[in-house]
C-alpha cells in the first residue's frame, strides 16, 4: 500500500514541524504556569477591549493583558506577578485587586460592570501539576506497554506507544503553532487523548490479532490491510460521535471548557489518523509474524482434558 | 438482574430532580440543643415576620427552612441576635427528597465550587520553618542537659534544619555526652566526627522523625483551619490535605472572600493560667465553664502558648491516655519556677480564638447597616492539678483517650501552626457557578440528542437499543455519583461524562459493525447476533481496560481538575461496559429472541452475494 509511505512521510514531517515549533515558539503558557492574578468581569453590553486596555495602561497596570472570555460581554484581565510585593500579600490581595479594577473600570465607563471572580495562581502548583502530568503520562505509557505486551505481543506495544507519542507531540505542536493557551485544562485534555487514541489503536490491533489467528493464507501486510479495512467504519463512526459531542461542548459548554474541547478535538482527529496509519505501520516495520500471535500451548494442559 | 440494576439507577438518580430549600442550620459548640432553643428560634422568626417552615432537629443540630434567599438572610440575623454567640448559624440547603429515599441513602450529588460558587484556597505549610523550630528546640535542650551534667562543650551549631553538631575538646567528654544524650533523643542519629583536634558529635533527625514532624505540622494546621472555618459559619466547608505540604480550603456559597481570608489568616493562641485562690478578689479572676463546672481562672498568664513546641497524646506505662506537652527552653524555666511554688493548685489552659459576628443597627437615616465585629472567644480546655514542679516536658493525665486526643489537637491548633502561605486562590461568583452548571448540563443534553439521532439513523432498531443503553448509562453514572462515592461533581467531571457519552456508543458500534459483517458473510440473523456479541467482546474488554488503566493512573497522580475528570471517566467506562453489552443484548433478545428472524433492522449492509463477488 503506497499510502503507507506517504503517511509515514506526513507524520515524520508533522512531528519535525511540531518539535521545531515547540523549540522556537515554545507554548503559550497560561496563568497556571506563570503565576499571577486574573480578574473576570462581565459588561452589560459589548466590551471594547482596546478601551479597557487603555484605561488600565493609564492607571498603573502597564503589564495587564485583557482578553475576551467566552462571549463579547465577558473579559478576563491577567496581571503578572508583581515582584515588589510579597507572595503572601499578593495572594491575599487577589480579592482587593479584583474589586479595585472593577471600580476603576466602572468609574471610566457607563456600562454595567459586574465582577465575576478573581484568582491568584502560583506557578508552583502548575509546575508541580505539569510534573505530575508528565510523570502520569510516562507511568501510563509504561503500564500500557506492559499490558499490551502481555495481552498481544511486544511489537504491538511499540506500535501503540509510538502512535501515542506521535499524537501528543503533534497536538502540542499545533498548540504552539497557533499560539493557543496551554493551561491545566489542556494538560488534562492531553491525558484524555492518551486514553482515546489508545482505545482506537487497541481495536485495530485486536482485529489484526484475530485475523492472524484465523486466516491461514496471506502476507502480514495483506492481513494488516484487511484488518484496517474491517475496522475502518467503526473507527470513523466512533470518532464522528465523539467529535459530535466535543463540538457541542465547544459551542455551548461555556468558556471554562472550551480549551479542553479544542485540545480534545485536535487530539481525536490526530488520534484517529495515527491508529490507522501509525500503529499498524510500526507493526509491519517490526515484521510481525503469525507465530507472534499464536495462543501459546500450555504444556500438556490441553491433552489431559477433563477428568 | 438487568432490570434490578436499571431500577437502582433510576431510584438513586431521581433525587437530583428535587430542588433544595434554603435553610439555616443551627449548632452549638459542645452543648446540646433542647426544646427551649427551638422555642427561642420560632419566636424570633415570628417577631421578625419571616416566613419559615419545616423546623426539624435533634440534640446536636436544628434545621429551619425558607422559601427564598432573602428570607434566609433576614432569618439568620434574627436568629443570631436571639440565640447569642454560643450558637453557630450557618446558611445551608436542605434536601426535599422524601424521607424514605433519604433513608436508603439516595441523595443529591455534591457540586464542586466551580458549579455553585464560593471561595477556594490552596495553602502551603512552611515545613522548613516547622523543622527549624523543632531543631532549635532540640539545640537548647541539648545545651541544658549538658550543663546539668557539667559536661563542657566547645560550641553547639545548627548545620541544617535536621542536623546539629556539638563540639568537644576531647573524646572522653564526647562519649560521656553521647551516652547522656542518646536516651533523651531517641529520634536522633548520633555520629562521631573528628576535625583536627576538635571532637564533634553529629546529631541528625532520622527520616522517620522528619516525616513525623511534617505529618504533625500538617495535621495541626488543618485543625487550626477547621476551627477558623467553623467560625465563618459555612455549611459544608472542605479542609483537606493535598500532597505532602498543602491544604485545600473550599468554602461554598461564601459571598465575602475578603472576610474569609482575614479569618483564615488569624492565629489562635493559648494561655496557661493558675486557678484563682479561694477568697481572691473578684477583680483578679474570671469564671469559665469546664465540663459543666464553673472554674475561676486567675488573670495572670504564667506561660504563653508560643512556648509550646510539641504536643501529642500518648499512653503512659500503664496504658492510660495522657497528653504530653513539650515546652521550649525558656518556657521550661518559666513553668518550673511557677509550678515549684504552687504544687497542689490547679493549672488551667485557655484557648483564645478571634471570631467575627455581624451586627445590624440603624444609622442616622434609619437604614439598616451591617457591621462586622471581631471579638475574642476564650475557652477553658484543660483544668488539672499540679502534682510536682513541672519540667519542660510534662504530661496531663486522668483523661479518657478521646479527651486526650481532643486536648492535644486543641493545644496544637492554638500553638503549633507553622507559617502558611496562600499559593492559589480563586473566587467563583454564584452566577458564574450557575452558568457553568447550566452550560455543562446543556452540553450533556445536546450531545446526547445528537448521538441518539445519529445512532437511530445509522443502526435503526439496533441503534434504538444502543440509545436506551446510553440513557441508562447516564442515569447510572449520576446514580453512582449521588450514592456510592463521596465524589464531587465539577466542571471537568461533567466533561468526563460528556466524553463517555461519545465513547459509550463505541462498544455498540463495535458490536453492530461485527453483526453487519457476519450478515454480509451470509450468516443467519440469530447466529450473526451471537457471533457479533462474542467476537466484539474481547475487543471491547481490551480497549476499555487500557483506557481504564490510564484513568486510574490519572486519578492516582493527578489533583484538582485531572482527578475530577478521571473519576467520572472511570465510572463511565464501567457503567457503559455493562449497559452497552448486557443492556443492549437483553433488549435485542426481547425484540428478536425466541423466533426465527429473516431480516435484522440494523441499517444497510452488503448482502452475501455482493460479499462473495469481491
Amino acid at each position: 500500500m503506497g499510502v503507507r509511505k506517504i503517511a509515514a512521510t506526513i507524520s515524520a514531517l508533522l512531528v519535525v514541524v511540531s518539535i521545531i515549533s515547540l523549540t522556537i515558539n515554545s507554548l503559550e503558557f497560561g496563568l497556571d504556569f506563570t503565576s499571577g492574578t486574573s480578574v473576570r468581569l462581565n459588561y452589560g453590553g459589548t466590551v471594547d477591549l482596546d478601551e479597557v486596555n487603555g484605561i488600565l495602561q493609564n492607571n498603573g497596570y502597564e503589564d495587564a493583558v485583557v482578553v475576551s472570555f467566552g462571549t463579547d460581554r465577558d473579559i478576563r484581565i491577567i496581571l503578572p506577578v508583581d515582584e515588589t510585593v510579597d507572595v503572601q500579600d499578593q495572594a491575599g490581595q487577589a480579592v482587593e485587586v479584583g474589586a479595585t479594577i472593577a471600580a476603576l473600570l466602572r468609574s471610566n465607563s457607563d456600562a454595567q460592570i459586574s465582577l465575576l471572580g478573581s484568582d491568584y495562581v502560583s506557578a508552583k502548583v502548575g509546575e508541580e501539576l505539569a510534573e505530575q502530568g508528565g510523570l502520569g503520562m510516562l507511568v501510563a505509557l509504561g503500564i500500557i506497554m506492559v499490558y499490551i505486551a502481555v495481552r498481544f505481543q511486544f511489537k504491538f506495544s511499540v506500535g501503540a506507544v509510538v502512535a501515542l507519542a506521535h499524537d501528543l507531540i503533534v497536538t502540542l505542536g499545533i498548540f504552539s503553532l497557533v499560539r493557543m493557551e496551554f493551561n491545566l485544562n489542556t494538560l488534562a485534555a492531553m491525558l484524555a487523548i492518551i486514553g482515546y487514541s489508545l482505545n482506537d489503536t487497541i481495536v485495530v490491533s485486536d482485529r489484526i490479532r484475530e485475523n492472524f489467528r484465523r486466516m491461514r493464507r496471506g502476507t502480514p501486510i495483506e492481513m494488516v490491510n484487511k484488518s484496517l479495512n474491517q475496522t475502518l467504519s467503526r473507527t470513523l463512526i466512533t470518532s464522528f460521535t465523539t467529535l459530535l459531542v466535543l463540538f457541542s461542548i465547544l459551542i455551548i459548554g461555556g468558556e471554562s471548557t472550551q480549551g479542553f474541547a479544542v485540545a480534545l478535538i485536535i487530539g481525536v482527529i490526530i488520534g484517529t489518523y495515527s491508529s490507522v496509519y501509525i500503529a499498524s505501520n510500526v507493526i509491519i516495520y517490526m515484521k510481525v509474524t503469525r507465530e507472534d500471535l499464536m495462543i501459546p500451548l500450555k504444556e500438556g494442559a490441553d491433552l489431559e482434558g477433563h477428568p | 438482574m438487568v432490570l434490578l440494576i436499571v431500577l437502582w439507577g433510576l431510584l438513586y438518580s431521581v433525587p437530583n430532580l428535587y430542588p433544595d430549600d434554603e435553610a439555616l442550620q443551627i449548632t452549638t459548640e459542645g452543648l446540646s440543643l433542647n426544646s427551649a432553643d427551638i422555642e427561642v428560634v420560632t419566636t424570633a422568626l415570628e417577631a421578625a415576620q419571616v416566613e419559615f417552615f419545616g423546623v426539624e432537629g435533634n440534640d446536636t443540630n436544628l434545621l429551619v427552612r425558607f422559601d427564598s434567599v432573602e428570607d434566609q438572610l433576614r432569618a439568620k440575623t434574627a436568629i443570631e441576635d436571639a440565640l447569642g454567640a454560643d450558637y453557630i448559624v450557618a446558611l445551608n440547603l436542605a434536601p426535599t427528597t422524601p424521607n424514605w429515599m433519604q433513608a436508603i441513602g439516595a441523595g443529591k450529588m455534591n457540586l464542586g465550587l466551580d458549579l455553585q460558587g464560593g471561595v477556594h484556597f490552596l495553602m502551603e505549610v512552611d515545613m522548613d520553618a516547622a523543622l527549624e523550630r523543632r531543631m532549635n528546640d532540640n539545640l537548647s535542650n541539648v545545651r541544658t542537659i549538658l550543663r546539668e551534667e557539667r559536661i563542657r562543650t566547645r560550641g553547639l551549631n545548627l548545620i541544617s534544619n535536621s542536623h546539629l553538631e556539638v563540639r568537644f575538646a576531647n573524646a572522653g567528654e564526647r562519649s560521656q555526652a553521647r551516652s547522656e544524650l542518646i536516651d533523651n533523643f531517641p529520634e536522633m542519629l548520633f555520629q562521631n566526627r573528628d576535625v583536627g583536634d576538635i571532637f564533634i558529635l553529629d546529631m541528625r533527625m532520622t527520616a522517620d522523625t522528619i516525616l513525623q514532624v511534617h505529618r504533625d505540622t500538617l495535621q495541626a494546621n488543618r485543625t487550626t483551619l477547621l476551627n477558623r472555618v467553623d467560625a465563618l459559619g459555612v455549611a459544608e466547608p472542605t479542609v483537606q490535605q493535598q500532597g505532602a505540604n498543602r491544604i485545600v480550603v473550599e468554602l461554598p456559597g461564601v459571598q465575602d472572600p475578603a472576610q474569609a481570608i482575614r479569618i483564615l489568616q488569624r492565629i489562635a493562641t493559648l494561655e496557661f493560667h493558675l486557678e484563682a485562690e479561694i477568697g481572691a478578689t473578684s477583680l483578679s479572676y474570671e469564671p469559665y465553664e469546664y465540663q459543666g463546672l464553673l472554674v475561676n481562672v486567675d488573670n495572670d498568664v504564667i506561660l504563653q502558648g508560643d512556648r509550646v513546641s510539641n504536643v501529642r497524646s500518648t499512653l503512659d506505662q500503664n496504658g492510660l491516655p495522657q497528653v504530653q506537652i513539650n515546652l521550649d527552653a525558656q518556657g521550661g524555666t518559666q513553668i518550673n519556677r511557677v509550678t515549684r511554688d504552687n504544687v497542689g493548685r490547679m493549672m488551667d489552659i485557655l484557648l483564645i480564638e478571634t471570631k467575627s459576628r455581624t451586627n445590624t443597627s440603624l444609622n442616622e437615616d434609619g437604614e439598616e447597616v451591617e457591621e462586622i465585629e471581631f471579638y475574642e472567644d476564650k475557652r477553658l480546655i484543660s483544668h488539672a492539678t499540679i502534682r510536682t514542679a513541672l519540667p519542660r516536658t510534662f504530661v496531663i493525665t486522668g483523661l479518657t483517650a478521646r479527651e486526650a486526643n481532643d486536648l492535644s489537637l486543641l493545644i496544637r491548633s492554638g500553638s503549633l501552626a507553622a507559617p502558611m502561605t496562600i499559593v492559589e486562590q480563586s473566587v467563583i461568583g454564584p452566577t458564574m457557578g450557575r452558568e457553568n452548571l447550566e452550560a455543562g448540563l446543556r452540553g450533556v443534553q445536546v450531545a446526547s440528542v445528537l448521538v441518539v439521532l445519529f445512532m437511530l439513523f445509522y443502526y435503526r432498531v439496533f441503534g434504538m437499543t444502543a440509545n436506551v443503553a446510553l440513557i441508562m448509562n447516564i442515569l447510572l453514572i449520576f446514580a453512582v455519583l449521588s450514592s456510592f462515592l463521596p465524589a464531587t461533581l465539577t466542571l471537568p467531571g461533567i466533561v468526563g461524562i460528556v466524553l463517555t457519552i461519545g465513547m459509550a456508543v463505541d462498544a455498540n458500534v463495535l458490536i453492530f459493525t461485527r453483526i453487519r459483517e457476519e450478515l454480509s458473510n451470509g450468516v443467519p440473523p440469530q447466529q450473526a447476533i451471537d457471533a457479533g456479541y462474542n467476537r466484539a467482546f474481547t475487543t471491547i474488554l481490551d480497549a476499555n481496560l487500557t483506557t481504564f488503566l490510564v484513568a486510574l493512573v490519572l486519578f492516582t497522580i493527578g489533583t484538582g481538575p485531572v482527578k475530577g475528570f478521571s473519576v467520572t471517566l472511570m465510572i463511565g467506562i464501567l457503567t457503559s461496559m455493562f449497559t452497552a453489552i448486557v443492556g443492549t443484548r437483553s433488549l435485542i433478545n426481547l425484540i428478536y429472541g425466541g423466533r426465527s428472524v429473516q431480516k435484522l433492522s440494523i441499517g444497510r449492509y452488503r448482502s452475501s452475494k455482493q460479499a462473495q463477488a469481491t
